[in-house]
């Protein structure tokens, strides 16, 4: 058996980590879809089709699930972060509360008004008012994925005060806010969320073509979730490139680790796959040349920091190249899926519906939340040890409570309980009120 | 006034918010539950599909908005009680997590099902109990320093007066605000039925909401006469307070003015509210921490203030329009629309 000496910072560390991967996964959803119900909506309003009104209703359906989870694994990690990072929150508390704080206003102007969307659908004569209720919603989902990014960035280039022996001064809360991270964060972060959503409704819609049922009411949802996919993977691409270089110029040591890149050289290489071995020899792993020094910094020439130029305990752990490569091998998977969607489509001789190629935008849906997961599981590791990057080690940040074990146990039972009852909940609202079943009742078959 | 006591006044504000809005859905609850078991749940579960679900989430963005808030301006006290509280404010937010998903859950599948309601019930009067003891905390003596070790001390916790009669104060207020309010809902739908159940359940809770304030007050003068004193110098905002209680029961017992009625019960929540936060100042945690030795730096502060208004000039017209589509659309109250 492998048992843990108990150890309040790595418990907390493990809490941490658990809260926001289950809440990651519904704030991305929460962020992405109601950009394209809102699309949706529109198209139907435009064209006066009743199939692109009821796909805004069924999205927004689903939509009220998770938002209900993410809103309280949401609340939960904003209170652990005062109860398992007090010292931490103590110090961003003084520097970086002006985004949290912005943040709450975004929820408030969610809240309000996809309460009153959702609750809305047929008291308004003209239908454009409906939609334009949305909008706010939306647009209060960005803004809180906004601010609450910038808060992360924060922590990766702190800027906006000066620190000396642990005494804080000369905070400047906009310049803490818009630090050189945020930038490439903030944009990468936001579109692949609109990526991830748009891939996981296209699954949903492929399954049901995959399961045979062949109502065009699928083939539109398919299209219109599938268009918003590719012009967001591409997005992503793009701004996933500037993030690299944004990290070759701020935080060279997390670039260096996601790539095995120990010694400082020009013309470098970027390596896909492979293992280290004790001694950091990379072995079996793809090699591309001139590619880091271009991710890094555009040019082949370019050279590219390595590790040794590091203390040893400022490393972070080295297992982040998978969780890079993960992340931009879907990056590069979903693009193509979408890509050759869209040929598909364009080319009338073709047929976009056939099986592989459904099956292939099933996968997507899962796989582009993994990728989001990987992208996370990569930035906050690789930001290690440091909680705030070259100010306050981790260890530094955690409470010394002695009871984080049990509370990690209670949360995951929670998450397991809210994940379960989430996904039972819609499989079998959906299930029971099927599209052409929904279609007819609503006389508009 | 200075940017100390306006902080402070911010949050205690949405604190209060927080307060009336969760009261009314957490009693909810409890009556939905109680009622369901004596066979008249259909009753109050259109009020609440009909009003709350709507709003629950916006209730729960008042709680974020107190504790943000308390973080930005107030860093160190965060750092004071995010080490104490790690059980309890776990077990708060494991309650708030199960109840807010029930509300999603809810709506759909498993309409009528015991055990959801159960849970809806239970956590409705489990989350103020656990919420309560912050406050409780605040006034010192259960919270051990250890050098900069903080922990909280559970057996004085658990076995002190005040902090029970703080926790029973939660529970029945919890439950005569809930009830006034969906007294003066029920009479708005027009629903005779619902309206005399509510009605009952509102006069049912008055005494025991004002035994146990008054079982506070006296317990107060025991744990920490020094608030206790302090709070004798605002007597005036209680005795109002008490005029408003006895208000409010007037007009709910003769089935009149029931709009106002449940203002009278705002007023009395909220000048006895600040009556006690009045009270308590400068201190946030007797007699560790108060609001000037924990504050922010200035210009954090001046920045959170000045986005704070800005933030109230969407909020305020947003909130107006959900609570005119919601509470006071006639149709819409009527089930209507
Ligand atoms: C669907 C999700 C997804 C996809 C397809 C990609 N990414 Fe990504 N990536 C994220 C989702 C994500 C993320 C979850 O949003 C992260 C984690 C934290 C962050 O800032 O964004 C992230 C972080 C992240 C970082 C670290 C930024 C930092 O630490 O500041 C880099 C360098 C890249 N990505 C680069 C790429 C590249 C070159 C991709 C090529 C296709 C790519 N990403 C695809
Ligand atoms: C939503 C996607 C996110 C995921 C999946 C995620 C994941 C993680 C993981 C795995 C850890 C543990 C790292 C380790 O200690 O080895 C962690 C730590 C942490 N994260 Fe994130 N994170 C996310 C976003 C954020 C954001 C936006 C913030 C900023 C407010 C944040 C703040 C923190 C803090 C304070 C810690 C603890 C300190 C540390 O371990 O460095 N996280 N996160
Ligand atoms: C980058 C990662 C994150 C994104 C994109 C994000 C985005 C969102 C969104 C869109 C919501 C609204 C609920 C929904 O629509 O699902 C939400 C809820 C919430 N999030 Fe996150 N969030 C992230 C990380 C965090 C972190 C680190 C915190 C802690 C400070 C946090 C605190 C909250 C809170 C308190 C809520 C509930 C708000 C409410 O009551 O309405 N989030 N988040």
């Amino acid at each position: 058996m492998f048992v843990f000496e108990y150890d309040p910072v790595l418990y907390s560390r493990i809490l941490t980590g658990l809260t926001l991967a289950v809440h990651t996964i519904f704030s991305t959803l929460g962020v992405g879809v109601p950009l394209l119900i809102a699309l949706a909506e529109w198209i139907g309003i435009k064209r006066n089709d009743e199939h692109y009104h009821l796909l805004a209703r069924r999205w927004a359906r689903g939509y009220i699930i998770t938002v209900a989870v993410g809103v309280v694994t949401g609340t939960a990690i904003a209170l652990q972060l005062s109860l398992l990072w007090p010292n931490f929150m103590q110090v961003a508390g003084q520097t970086i509360s002006f985004p949290l704080f912005l943040e709450t206003f975004a929820f408030f102007f969610e809240a309000i008004f996809l309460g009153i969307y959702l609750y809305t659908w047929d008291r308004f004569k003209n239908k454009m008012y409906h939609l334009l209720l949305l909008i706010p919603a939306a647009l209060g989902a960005t803004a809180s994925g906004f601010f609450i990014t910038t808060v992360n960035s924060f922590m990766n280039a702190p800027l906006g005060f000066t620190y000396e022996n642990g005494v804080l001064s000369n905070i400047n809360p906009i310049a803490a806010m818009l630090n050189p991270a945020t930038p490439t964060k903030v944009s990468h972060v936001l579109s692949s969320a609109y990526l991830t959503s748009a891939f996981v409704l296209a699954a949903i819609a492929a399954f049901a073509i995959l399961r045979g049922r062949d109502h065009v009411y699928h083939k539109k949802a398919l299209h219109l979730s599938m268009v918003v996919a590719f012009v967001f993977a591409i997005v992503t691409a793009l701004v996933g490139d500037l993030s690299g270089k944004y990290l070759a110029n701020y935080q060279p040591e997390k670039l260096a680790a996601a790539e095995w890149h120990f010694e400082t050289m020009e013309e470098a290489s970027l390596i896909l796959g492979g293992i280290l071995t004790e001694d950091n020899e990379v072995k079996y792993a793809l090699e591309i040349p001139y590619a880091l020094s271009i991710l890094a910094h555009g040019t082949p020439g370019a050279e590219v920091i390595g590790l040794e130029e590091y203390p040893k305990e400022d490393w972070p752990p080295l297992v982040v190249h998978y969780m890079f490569d993960l992340m931009v091998a879907i990056g590069m998977g979903l693009a193509f899926i979408s890509f050759i969607y869209i040929v598909m489509k364009k080319k009338k001789s073709w047929n976009p519906l056939n099986k592989p190629l459904l099956n292939l935008i099933v996968a997507g849906g899962p796989l582009a939340m993994l990728a989001i997961e990987a992208g996370w599981f990569f930035t906050e590791e690789g930001r290690q040890p440091w909680i705030i990057r070259g100010v306050m080690r981790t260890a530094e940040g955690a409470t010394t409570s002695q009871h984080v074990d049990i509370m990690l146990y209670l949360f995951a039972a929670l998450y397991v309980i809210l994940i379960v009852s989430a996904v039972t909940v819609l499989i079998r609202t959906f299930r029971a009120n099927p599209v052409e079943k929904e279609l007819k009742k609503r006389g508009i078959e | 006034m200075s940017y100390e006591v306006i902080g402070i006044t911010v949050l205690w504000t949405f604190l209060y918010g927080y307060l009336i809005v969760a009261s009314i859905d957490f009693g909810a609850g409890f009556f939905n539950y109680y009622a369901s078991v004596t066979g008249k749940g259909h009753v109050v579960q259109k009020v609440i599909n009909r009003y709350l679900s709507p709003v629950w989430e916006v209730t729960n963005v008042f709680l974020i908005f107190f504790y943000v808030g308390l973080v930005g301006f107030f860093p160190s006290l965060a750092y004071y009680y995010g080490t104490a509280l790690l059980v309890p404010g776990s077990i708060a937010i494991i309650l708030i997590a199960l109840r807010g998903s029930y509300y999603a859950f809810h709506h759909y599948g498993n309409k009528g099902r015991l055990g959801y309601q159960l849970l809806y019930g239970a956590t409705g009067l489990l989350i103020p109990a656990s919420l309560s003891i912050v406050l409780t905390i605040s006034e010192g003596g259960y919270i051990k320093l250890n050098g900069t070790n903080v922990s909280l001390d559970y057996g004085a916790l658990f076995t002190s007066f005040y902090s029970w009669a703080v926790v029973l104060l939660a529970v029945v207020s919890v439950l005569y605000i809930s009830a006034c309010f969906l007294t003066f809902y029920a009479h708005k739908a027009g629903d005779e039925g619902a309206f005399r159940i509510l009605r009952k359940y509102a006069l049912f809770w008055s005494t025991p909401t004002i035994l146990a304030s008054f079982l506070v007050f006296w317990a107060m003068s025991d744990h920490n006469s020094e608030h206790f004193a302090k709070m004798l110098n605002v007597s005036w905002l209680f005795v109002l307070s008490f005029l408003f209680f006895v208000g409010a029961v007037y007009f709910i017992w003769k089935k009149k003015r029931l709009g106002l009625s449940f203002i009278f019960v705002m007023l009395q929540f909220a000048t006895a509210f600040y009556g006690y936060g009045a009270a308590h100042l400068p201190y946030l945690l007797y007699p560790h921490v108060t609001i000037y030795d924990s504050f922010t730096n200035d210009t954090m502060a001046i920045t959170l203030i000045i986005s704070f208004l800005a933030g109230l000039c969407l909020l305020v017209p947003s909130l107006y329009l959900l609570m005119r589509l919601f509470l006071f659309d006639n149709e819409y109250v009527q089930g209507k629309k």
